[in-house]
């Protein structure tokens, strides 16, 4: 691994889809072992980001450094092999194959098993062992063998999280990983994502405000494609920009909801 | 999963019980292959069972792409086509002695050139998944095709290629002349094929092919790459196929340009679709369905190909996992010992299809008769009834049979729908009390 001190850096990236730029020169260092809640108003382009960052995306200019290291325009699985693992705003599971078999699915790569069909996967035991483990962590454990798609939802959402901090990668993104969840859930819920992402590198994209101040250090702004503001809570509150963008956005939806704000 | 463990055992501890369920099942499996021919004694019977072992490797190997990896091939019968184009080959370079290769071996032959010819094709097939992936199967397919005819020094063109299994001296008197020499060495493949196939399903691979076919997308975040899964699969698929198709040489000492046709690869895709391709065994009894009907039917009735349409049209319609699933589903309700309740309803859509059937049946072969074998006459013999296709009463019965059959059928139908709903339900429900215990 090499010696940079920053997790994640976006360096002037930019996404143009046809000819609209969705981001524009965004600039962002994460700080190993920080968590970073990305925030902004609908159409900023957070999951965007998020896309360009994990490879779903090439983006059409700047460099993008995982642990020093350029990522940008390479495949997911080749980010997700240097050490990068998201996770997706609609759940994106095995849903034939059962929650056992879709968290070690998830570490198989990991342990050094890649496309081996000469071991049984029943004799894997430190395979077996660390799926176990992390069922335990997720507290699914007595849903085992309960096939993906008869999870209920919330399950369901556990589940994504724990494919997604499987493969033991050190930075970690999650695009709203509250989306659609009650609020005694979300709160049990937040507590797990602290417990299986200790000592990682966080990214989080999140609307519900509870959410970012109960999981994330420093807050970073993103307004029309760029990072107006990445500071602790407290400074972003303070900061005049953020206000306005925010007040604005909030204005704007007002209107479209037709409800005086 | 055949190990189970509980929850608290420690991260060292491990209980592997003795999986007696499977060791009884392979032990069922290869106690069938070694008694079949000893069962069925006929000439044709043993012929048949020759075909279906060599039908269960097919079936299988393609089910590694369709059921285990959701790619749809429209021409896999490339593979195994050209396996048993390089076995005869071989077996003709063996027999003339200038290759000193066992005739039990020659199959081996037909395996590395499907597995070859999977290397080099495979690649572009497998770089995408879905329709893409079916287009350009399909493409290949009608390459390969084409291609046969037009080296008729390889194909051996309209004639094909013929070969002589027997030559040389006999190994512990084994000569392979007679059928049921054939048969042993092809139950000896179809039993360590199948169980090799179904070990690659409990790899590493194997479950990453799963996971490919549910969520492709996902996949590549989790560290792999599709393609390579894919293509991997696809190797070990073309490997299998070729061995079925050297099989399919030796069995029949002559290889025609249509192994590696579009109508071959349909077949594979029907009869696996029809055994059922959710499951491991599903394929099995594809297989042994697509002899039967290939021999048999095809015996019994010009109309077969139509009413192998209807099954197959019905199947996806109503139960889209095949035989297999169907089998599943009802020992499942079995396993609840609410089977019973079903025995009525299954008794009246039994007597219902089969009342639709003979009308719908006598309908089809009459049209047949009048189209086809006029010159016999205007009677013809259909379930033990004479009928005259030139008569009015006929024609009125067996109108008045399938309209009678299909009223009943859907009455059946809907009454089987509701108690098995309810059955369903019960089930789930006891499958939730049981988990809270």
């Amino acid at each position: 691994m090499s010696q940079s001190e920053f997790a994640l850096e976006l360096l002037d990236l930019r996404k143009s889809f046809g000819k609209s730029e969705i981001i524009r020169g965004t600039q962002l260092q994460v700080r190993r072992g920080e968590r970073v809640a990305i925030i902004g108003p609908n159409g900023a382009g957070k999951s965007t980001l998020f896309n360009l960052i994990s490879g779903r995306f090439a983006p059409s200019s700047g460099e993008i450094r995982l642990n020093g290291k350029r990522i940008d325009g390479r495949k997911p699985y080749e980010i997700n092999r240097l050490g990068l693992a998201r996770s997706f705003q609609v759940s994106n599971l095995f849903t034939r194959l059962s929650v056992f078999e879709n968290i070690r699915c998830a570490l198989l790569w990991s342990m050094g098993y890649r496309y081996a069909f000469w071991k049984f996967l029943a004799g894997l035991d430190d395979a077996n062992d660390r799926t176990d483990e992390l069922l335990e962590l997720l507290k699914l454990d007595k849903r085992r063998d309960v096939l993906a798609m008869n999870l209920t939802y919330a399950e369901a959402r556990v589940l994504e999280i724990g494919i997604t901090i499987a493969g033991g990668a050190d930075v970690i993104l999650l695009d709203e990983p509250t989306a659609g969840m009650s609020k005694s859930e979300t709160k049990r819920f937040i507590q797990l994502i602290r417990d299986a992402t200790v000592g990682k590198t966080l990214l989080t994209v999140e609307h519900d405000m509870g959410v970012v101040f109960g999981l994330a250090d420093k807050i970073a702004v993103l307004v029309y494609g760029e990072i107006i503001a990445f500071d602790v809570p407290d400074a972003v509150r303070a900061d005049p920009r953020v206000q306005e963008a925010y007040l604005g956005s909030v204005l704007a939806e007002a209107q479209v909801a037709g409800s005086p704000a | 999963m055949s190990v189970t463990r509980t929850p608290h055992a420690g991260p060292n501890f491990h209980f592997k019980p003795y999986n007696v369920g499977r060791w009884l099942i392979w032990g069922f499996f290869a106690l069938a292959l070694l008694v079949a021919p000893v069962i069925w004694t006929s000439g044709l019977a043993q012929t048949m069972l020759t075909q279906i072992g060599i039908a269960i490797i097919a079936c299988l190997a393609y089910n590694i792409l369709l059921g285990q990896g959701g790619m749809l091939s429209f021409g896999h019968s490339a593979y195994s086509g050209l396996g048993s184009f390089l076995a005869i080959h071989s077996l003709n370079l063996a027999s003339s002695g200038s290759w000193n290769i066992p005739v039990s071996l020659v199959p081996l032959t037909g395996g590395l050139a499907g597995l070859g010819f999977a290397i080099l094709l495979g690649y572009v097939s497998t770089k995408k998944a879905g329709t893409p992936f079916a287009m350009i199967t399909l493409g290949i397919g009608e390459l390969i095709w084409s291609m046969s005819l037009m080296l008729p020094e390889f194909s051996g063109g309209e004639g094909g290629v013929s070969g002589n299994r027997v030559f040389g001296k006999a190994v512990m008197g084994i000569t392979f002349g007679p059928q049921i020499q054939v048969y042993y060495l092809v139950a000896v493949y179809c039993f360590i094929c199948t169980a090799l196939m179904f070990a690659l399903t409990r790899t590493p691979l194997g479950r990453m092919l799963n996971a490919v076919r549910d969520n492709p997308e996902r996949v590549e975040f989790i560290g792999y790459d599709t393609h390579s899964v894919r293509y991997m699969a696809f190797m070990l698929s073309g490997l299998f196929s070729g061995i079925a198709g050297g099989l399919a040489a030796l069995n029949f000492e002559m290889v025609t340009a249509e192994v590696v046709g579009a109508a071959r690869s349909g077949s594979y895709l029907l009869f696996t679709f029809l055994g059922g391709a959710t499951f491991f065994f599903g394929p099995i009894l594809g297989a042994i369905l697509m002899v039967v009907a290939l021999v048999l039917f095809s015996e019994l009735t010009k109309a077969w190909l139509l009413y192998l349409g209807l099954i197959f049209l019905f199947m996806v319609m109503y139960a889209p996992g095949g035989l297999a699933s169907l089998i599943m589903m009802n020992l499942r309700v079995a396993a609840f010992g609410k089977l019973r309740r079903l025995w009525a309803s299954y008794l009246a859509l039994a007597g219902t299809a089969l009342t639709m059937l003979a009308g719908g049946g006598a309908l089809v072969e009459m049209i047949y008769h009048t189209q086809l074998n006029e010159a016999l006459g205007p009677e013809l013999q259909f379930i033990g009834v004479t009928l005259n296709s030139e008569g009015i009463d006929a024609w009125f019965g067996s109108s008045f049979l399938l309209l009678v059959g299909i009223g009943l059928f859907e009455v059946a139908r809907r009454q089987f729908r509701l108690e098995w709903d309810e059955t369903q339900e019960e089930i789930e429900k006891e499958i939730k009390r049981r988990e809270l215990l």
